[in-house]
């Protein structure tokens, strides 16, 4: 965040002249307030495989990251081009397959992938939106420079975090907001909630009714799904709620059975209709899909959005923003090897202490190997896995991330940090300015994600 | 509303009753230790009893001891019933039904739960007992002042408050029950002040020796006791209290769903029985025999109202 004569960055003018005349040691003790509004509010998750430690904390920073508006302009053309893409890219698959005929993408990476939903061809869901809600994961390298790391097509949390941090900032610093003009990220619940009632299925009569489906209190998003249940003002539900009855999925109520329209589903495509894919699963309702094709509920995301975020057609990105949208991508893409291929496999094994190492269905940081900061050991074991399942990874460089300041005992120190703003698709495409930024508590740590230590904090997009 | 959030209210409130009526029993067993010279452990047996965990402690343990009995009651995850695993439960509950919370009944579950978690991570040493016992209370009572003075007068409501009042019934007759040898009328004991510290025990464990004294003078009779507990409209942990406001709760759910279900029909006639009956009818009968009826009554209720609501599947 520092320019290279070491003063702040013009967006953070402002926030350091605050800054410079508050005493550390009171903005340690608000960092301490700060952890006992989450955890009164109940703002946990769980990190799953640890028995005692049901429920964690995020660390939360109290120094926001600060994005000017011209910069975030630039982010969100960025970004909308990038959304346009995978809808549009959803639907040739499941339909005409134009790009695969084109030979821009091979067949079998599509059709032998897992996250590829057969049961999907052919139908077209309620507006033609597949990706109602997106979580774009992205770095900054430099000035202008934005690279995209993920898209999280499936169903992106951390939402909630967005809000609540900026919730408790608000609380705690009311001053820094009559400074700084930042935009508004208060409105995402009434967004979602417009965005996904304009969505209504054909066989919708009437205001449609949402539900928001949980696997239940023991998720590790469990707390976002009924926060966001809560500010959309509709039923948290989970699967033994619902049945399908008469053509339409309804729930359970006080009353009788119910119907709803509209179903954002925080449970995956697996375990979304046992009928349909996993027989074993308890968490959705059998049936759901066939109530899906005729047209009677939206389900948000749509089941198979997953083939446009997974890792092994990440690296085909820029060919399908410019298939569909007819332009070169606005935000980098990481170059990616893709072990499947001997030749990069081949470079990818020569390559381990420089390079970041996925698993192509991963996801939270698991099963990911950090070349650089890896212990020869580890290299080694993961060299091993790498030439048993070369398919199943993929190789990024370590790409030299900016930092932002964080709050140390000492004062501030830099850290990095990545940023998934939120975005909203219904027959427009709606980017809530600011999102939420992870940060790598540890000192030259490359990892964000919140079961791996990391933190986050409060996002401002500046207004003009 | 949901059936699973209904019946998500039902049994937080009833969970939350409960750690509250184990914690005051606890506290009647404590102050029986401290005004009685010779107390045996025995003593914490009928604590055990009326907790309804006679049984499965007996399971864990050879015998009975008062540290033993009060590890058991306040903090054994295996037992149901213990605080810690009341308050766990509740709140368990409370987040799986958070949407129909207001944010200060929500925090009030959850800052009880934070709470207890460090107060009853390791056993508690007897010095502490009464600032454990008494935190306890304090935080049920925050708890239930955040819930009357933040929820809606709904269905939710509604809800809670029969889980609430069904749990108080059962504890009550519980209670009752446990001791109702103490309330028969034996000449020899009569007076002697052997009964003046049980039924005071009785009393404490309703925290209500003090207005027990103020409508029957300070003189205790068994007829008073029992008089008190199950038909003084007045004292809110009595059976006829209970079952005037889940009649009258039942009553706004049948009005709000236009309505009527076999529940509404079992809590009336069972209202009416009570309101039908004097201690002495209780008494000539036999005080056991009405109350296991009762609490097998009780039950039914809860159950009926369980189906009748599509609590569950």
């Amino acid at each position: 965040m520092m320019n290279a004569d070491d003063a702040p960055r013009q967006p953070y003018q402002q926030y350091f002249e605050w800054y410079s005349g508050q005493n550390p040691a009171h903005l340690i003790g608000k960092s301490r307030d700060a952890e006992s509004i989450f955890r009164k509010t109940g703002i946990t998750f769980a990190v799953y495989g640890h028995a005692d430690s049901a429920e964690k904390l995020i660390p939360f920073d109290l120094i926001p990251r600060i994005i000017s508006a011209k910069e975030w302009r630039k982010l969100a053309q960025g970004i909308e081009q990038r959304v346009v893409a995978l809808n549009a890219f959803l639907d040739d698959i499941y339909h005409k397959q134009e790009i695969i005929r084109a030979g821009r993408i091979p067949r079998a990476l599509i059709e032998k992938n897992s996250a590829f939903l057969p049961q999907m061809i052919g139908f077209r869901p309620p507006g033609g939106v597949y990706t109602h809600i997106v979580g774009t994961d992205i770095v900054r390298t430099g000035e202008d420079q934005f690279y995209v790391l993920e898209d999280n097509a499936r169903t992106p949390s951390g939402v909630s975090y967005m809000l609540e941090n900026r919730e408790t900032m608000m609380q705690m610093f009311p001053e820094l907001f009559h400074r700084n003009k930042v935009q508004r990220v208060e409105d995402y619940p009434m967004l979602l909630r417009q965005s996904l009632a304009s969505l209504a299925p054909p066989g919708c009569k009437g205001k449609p009714r949402l539900a928001v489906l949980t696997p239940g209190i023991y998720n590790s998003a469990y707390y976002e799904h009924s926060f966001l249940a809560d500010m959309m003002g509709v039923e948290l539900v989970e699967g033994s709620d619902l049945r399908v009855m008469d053509g339409k999925v309804k729930m359970r109520t006080t009353r009788g059975y119910e119907a709803i329209d509209v179903l954002y589903r925080r449970v995956d495509d697996d375990f979304l209709d046992p009928l349909t894919f996993r027989p074993d699963s308890a968490l959705g309702i059998p049936g759901i899909m066939d109530v899906y094709r005729a047209g009677n509920i939206t389900i948000a995301n749509a089941p198979g959005t997953g083939i446009s975020d997974d890792k092994a057609i990440y690296s085909y990105m820029p060919e399908i923003v410019e298939f569909y949208t007819g332009r070169k991508p606005l935000l980098e893409n990481v170059p990616t090897w893709r072990c499947s291929e001997p030749q990069s496999l081949q470079y990818v094994l020569d390559n381990l202490a420089d390079l970041v190492v996925k698993e192509v269905h991963g996801s939270g940081g698991y099963g990911m190997l950090v070349g650089p900061t890896a212990s020869k050991k580890e290299r080694a074991e993961f060299a091993a896995k790498l030439a048993a399942r070369p398919a199943n990874y993929i190789a990024q460089p370590t790409l030299s991330l900016s930092t932002v300041p964080i709050l140390v005992k000492k004062g501030i120190a830099p850290r990095h940090v990545d940023l998934r703003p939120y975005v909203l698709v219904s027959d427009k495409v709606q980017i809530i300015p600011g999102g939420l930024t992870r940060v790598a508590l540890k000192q030259g740590s490359l990892v964000v994600n919140s079961s791996q230590g990391g933190g986050t904090k409060d996002t401002w997009v500046l207004e003009d | 509303m949901l059936g699973r959030t209904a019946n998500g209210l039902y049994w937080m409130f009833r969970y939350i009753e409960r750690a509250e009526n184990i914690a005051r029993l606890i506290d009647a067993g404590l102050r029986m230790s401290l005004t009685r010279s010779g107390v045996t452990d025995d003593d914490w047996d009928g604590v055990l009893q009326s907790a309804g965990v006679r049984e499965p402690y007996g399971e864990m343990h050879d015998k009975t001891t008062s540290v033993d009995a009060i590890d058991y009651l306040l903090r054994e995850r295996a037992n149901p019933s213990s605080v810690m695993s009341c308050f766990e439960s509740g709140r368990n509950n409370a987040r799986m039904v958070r949407t129909a919370l207001t944010r200060d009944t929500w925090e009030a579950v959850n800052e009880c739960w934070i709470e207890m978690k460090t107060l009853l991570a390791k056993r508690v040493k007897p010095a502490d007992l009464p600032e454990v016992i008494d935190a306890i209370k304090r935080r049920v009572a925050l708890i239930r002042g955040a819930f009357h003075g933040s929820m809606l007068r709904n269905e939710l409501y509604n809800f809670a408050r029969i889980g609430t009042l069904i749990e108080r019934a059962d504890n009550t007759s519980r209670i009752l029950d446990v001791k109702y040898y103490v309330l028969l009328p034996s000449v020899s004991a009569v007076g002697s002040s052997l009964d003046n510290v049980q039924w005071e025990s009785i009393l404490r464990s309703v925290s209500a020796h003090r207005s027990y004294s103020w409508v029957y003078d300070a003189e205790y009779k068994p007829a008073n006791i029992a008089d008190f507990l199950i038909l003084n409209g007045q004292m809110p942990r009595s059976l006829s209290y209970c079952y005037e406001k889940i009649v009258s709760n039942l009553g706004y759910l049948a009005q709000e769903y236009d309505e009527r279900l076999p529940a509404h029909e079992t809590a009336d006639a069972m209202l009416r029985a009570l309101q039908a009956l004097s201690v002495r009818d209780i008494m000539d009968k036999g005080l056991h025999e009405f109350l296991e009826d009762f609490v097998q009554r009780n039950n039914q209720l809860g159950q009926e109202i369980s189906e009748g609501y599509r609590f569950y599947q």
